[in-house]
C-alpha cells in the first residue's frame, strides 16, 4: 500500500519556487490501477517519481506497504526500488549496447541472482512476452513496439508489486500503444499496483481510478 | 550486483567502444614499454660499463703521481715545488709488499713506428712482463719479456698492426723502427677490440726501460699493482701509501685508485641514470592515467541517461561507482599487460641491434611500470566514478 502525506516537491528556478507537488495526500491499495493525469507541468511525472523512490519530496511523509520510506539511505531506497517497483518509461531507456535478453536480464545482475537462474528466468519472460526469437537482437534493430516490450519485460522479471509507467505509449503510434497497454493491464490481472502517467484521456479511462492534477495539487480523485 | 558481474559488465562495455577503449590503451601500453624499455638500456648500459671495467683486471689499484686535494692548493706549489714523480725504484718498492701479488710500471706515449717502407703513428705502452696478466690481455702468438731481460729491445704489436705492417709472414722474429729504434718482434697480442676506449689492437708494448728512453723521462705514468686477493685491495692500498710516503721523503704526494672504487662509482651513477630515465617515461603514464580520466568524464556525460536507468532499476550509488571504476581498471590493466610485453619486444630487439649490450629491464622497474600504471587508471576513475554515482536519478532519465 502506498500512503503519502502532504507531500510537497519544490523547484527552485532562478528566484523562483515553483511547487511541483503541493502537500499531496494520496492512498494507492495493493492491486490497484491508477491514471494521473493533467496537463504539462502539472507534477504527474513527478508524483510518479515520489512514488518510486527516484525523486526525494522536500516534506511530507511516505509509507510503503507501512514502513517510512522517505528517511531511508540511498541504498536502501535502491533495494526498494530494485524489488517492489518496475518502471516503464516514454523512451524506453535501453542499453544500446546490450543484447533484448541482457537488458531484460540487467535487475536479476543488480540483485546478486546467479548465472544459472538468471538465464532460467530471463527465458521464460523472453517466452511471456513473445521475445523469445529476439532475444540476442540489440535495441537499435528492434521496433518501437518490441522495444517498450522488452523494457515491460525488464520491469517485471522481478516481480514488483507496482509497475510505474511514465507515458509509455507516448513514443508508440495508436495500434501498437493499445498492445502495449494491453500487456500492462495483463499485468494488472496478475494482482500488480499498476500507476499510469498519461496525458491521453482515452488511456486513462481505461484505469479503475483517475487522478487529475493541476499545478501540483490533485484536483479530482474519481473511482470508476 | 557481484564482483564477476560487474567486471563482466563492464568488461562488455569496454569492448563495446573499441576505438575509444583501444586508443586509452595504446597510450597506457607506450608509457609502460618507455618505462621497460628506457630502464633496460639504462641498465644494460651500467652493466656494459661494469663488465667493460672489470675486463680491465683483477683486484686491480692504480698509482698515480700528484695528490687531488680536496681543500685548498697543493702545498707546495706556493714554494715552487713540483710533487714527485713516481720511479721505476718506487715500482720496485710496491712489488715486495705482500698484499701485492705483481706490479706493472706504465708509460704511454706516441711514437712513429715503420718497417718495410710502411709507416705510422701508434701509442707506446712501455711496461714488464706482468702488464699482460695485470691488465687480462692475451698474446696470440710469441712472449713479451719471458726470460726477465728487462734491457732488451723487444716489442708486442697490437694484433691489428701485426698484420697491417707483417700482411704476408709472421711478425714473430721480424724487425721494426720505432722512433728510429730498432726493435724485435716478440709477441703478438691476440685481438681484443676496444675496452674503455682504447684500442688494444692498434698499440705497442715494449720494456718499460726502453720507453723511458724513448721518451726522454725517468718518471712513470702509472703503476699498475695487482692485489692478492679482493680483501688485500684495501691493506695493499695503504701499504701502497705508506711506502711511497716514505720513498718520498715523509710526503704523502701519490694518489691511489682502487678498480673496486670506480666500478662502485660507475655502477652508482649509472643506476642513478637509469631511475632518472624511469622517472621520465613514468611521467608519460601520468599523462595516460590523465587520458584515462578525461576518457572516463566523457563517458559519464555520454551515458548519463543509462546511469538514471541503472538507478531506476535498483542499481546503489556504490554499485555505479564500481562499474565505472572496474572500467578504468580493465583499460588501465590491459595497457599495462600489453606495455609489458611490448617493453620486453623492444629490450629484445634492442639486444638483437646491439649484442654488446645486456639490454634486460630490471624487475624492479618492470614491476613499477606495471604498478604506475594501474595506480594512475584506479586514481583517474575516482572522479568521474564518484560523478556518475551522485547524479540525480530523474535529471539523468531526463537527458538523451
Amino acid at each position: 500500500m502506498i500512503e503519502l502525506t502532504s507531500i510537497t516537491r519544490i523547484f527552485h528556478m532562478g528566484e523562483q519556487s515553483i511547487y511541483a507537488l503541493n502537500h499531496i495526500d494520496l492512498e494507492i491499495q495493493d492491486g490497484e490501477y491508477v491514471a494521473i493525469m493533467g496537463p504539462s507541468g502539472s507534477g504527474k511525472s513527478t508524483l510518479l517519481n515520489v512514488i518510486g523512490l527516484l525523486d526525494k519530496p522536500d516534506d511530507g511523509s511516505y509509507r510503503l506497504d507501512g514502513k517510512t520510506v522517505t528517511d531511508l539511505s540511498e541504498a536502501e531506497q535502491a533495494q526498494i526500488r530494485r524489488e517492489k517497483i518496475g518502471f516503464v518509461f516514454q523512451s524506453f531507456h535501453l542499453v544500446p549496447r546490450l543484447t533484448a535478453a541482457e537488458n531484460i536480464e540487467l535487475p536479476l545482475i543488480l540483485s546478486g541472482l546467479a548465472a544459472a537462474e538468471r538465464k532460467q528466468r530471463v527465458n521464460d519472460t523472453l517466452r511471456a512476452f513473445d521475445l523469445s526469437d529476439r532475444a540476442a537482437h540489440r535495441p537499435s534493430e528492434l521496433s518501437g513496439g518490441q522495444r517498450q516490450r522488452v523494457a515491460i519485460a525488464r520491469a517485471t522479471i522481478m516481480q514488483p508489486t507496482a509497475i510505474l509507467a511514465d507515458e509509455p505509449t507516448g513514443n508508440l503510434d495508436h495500434q501498437i500503444g493499445v498492445e502495449v497497454i494491453a500487456l500492462l493491464e495483463n499485468l494488472h490481472q496478475t494482482g500488480t499496483t499498476l500507476i499510469v502517467v498519461t496525458h491521453d484521456r482515452e488511456l486513462g479511462d481505461r484505469a479503475h481510478r483517475q487522478l487529475m492534477l493541476r499545478d501540483g495539487k490533485i484536483m479530482t480523485d474519481k473511482k470508476t | 550486483m557481484t564482483l564477476a558481474d560487474t567486471f563482466f559488465l563492464s568488461f562488455k562495455t569496454v569492448v563495446s567502444y573499441r576505438l575509444r577503449s583501444v586508443l586509452i590503451i595504446l597510450a597506457m601500453t607506450l608509457g609502460v614499454a618507455a618505462v621497460v624499455v628506457l630502464t633496460a638500456l639504462g641498465d644494460g648500459a651500467r652493466k656494459y660499463v661494469v663488465n667493460q671495467f672489470s675486463s680491465i683486471g683483477t683486484n686491480l689499484l692504480v698509482v698515480m703521481p700528484g695528490r687531488a686535494e680536496t681543500t685548498g692548493a697543493f702545498p707546495g706549489a706556493v714554494l715552487g715545488q713540483t710533487p714527485r714523480d713516481l720511479t721505476l725504484k718506487d715500482a720496485q718498492l710496491l712489488g715486495r709488499l705482500p698484499q701485492v701479488r705483481r706490479y706493472a710500471p706504465l708509460n704511454v706515449g706516441e711514437a712513429e713506428l715503420s718497417a718495410s717502407n710502411r709507416l705510422r703513428e701508434v701509442t707506446v705502452l712501455g711496461s714488464n712482463a706482468e702488464l699482460i696478466p695485470i691488465r687480462h690481455m692475451k698474446l696470440a702468438q710469441g712472449g713479451f719479456l719471458k726470460h726477465g731481460a728487462d734491457y732488451s729491445a723487444q716489442i708486442v704489436l697490437g694484433s691489428q698492426l701485426a698484420s697491417e705492417f707483417f700482411p704476408l709472414t709472421s711478425a714473430i722474429g721480424q724487425r721494426i723502427r720505432l722512433n728510429e729504434r730498432r726493435f724485435l718482434v716478440s709477441g703478438v697480442l691476440a685481438p681484443q677490440g676496444k675496452t674503455m676506449g682504447h684500442n688494444t689492437d692498434e698499440i705497442v708494448i715494449i720494456p718499460v726501460e726502453q720507453a723511458q728512453s724513448l721518451f726522454n723521462t725517468t718518471s712513470l705514468f702509472r703503476i699498475l699493482v695487482e692485489a692478492k686477493s679482493h680483501d688485500a685491495i684495501e691493506p695493499a692500498k695503504e701499504a701502497i701509501l705508506e711506502t711511497l710516503k716514505q720513498s718520498h721523503d715523509g710526503e704523502e704526494d701519490i694518489t691511489v685508485i682502487t678498480q673496486d672504487a670506480i666500478l662502485a662509482t660507475f655502477d652508482r651513477i649509472l643506476h642513478a641514470l637509469t631511475l632518472a630515465v624511469a622517472g621520465i617515461a613514468a611521467i608519460s603514464l601520468i599523462v595516460a592515467g590523465i587520458l584515462v580520466m578525461n576518457v572516463m568524464l566523457v563517458a559519464v556525460n555520454q551515458r548519463t541517461s543509462e546511469i538514471g536507468l541503472l538507478k531506476a532499476i535498483g542499481a546503489p550509488a556504490a554499485d555505479i561507482r564500481f562499474l565505472f571504476f572496474a572500467e578504468a581498471m580493465w583499460l588501465s590493466t590491459a595497457g599495462a599487460a600489453f606495455g609489458f610485453l611490448l617493453g620486453q619486444l623492444g629490450s629484445l630487439m634492442l639486444r638483437l641491434v646491439y649484442p654488446d649490450l645486456p639490454a634486460w629491464a630490471p624487475a624492479w622497474a618492470s614491476i613499477a611500470g606495471i604498478t604506475v600504471a594501474l595506480l594512475t587508471g584506479i586514481l583517474a576513475s575516482i572522479l568521474p566514478a564518484n560523478k556518475a554515482a551522485r547524479l540525480d536519478a530523474v535529471q539523468a532519465l531526463s537527458k538523451k
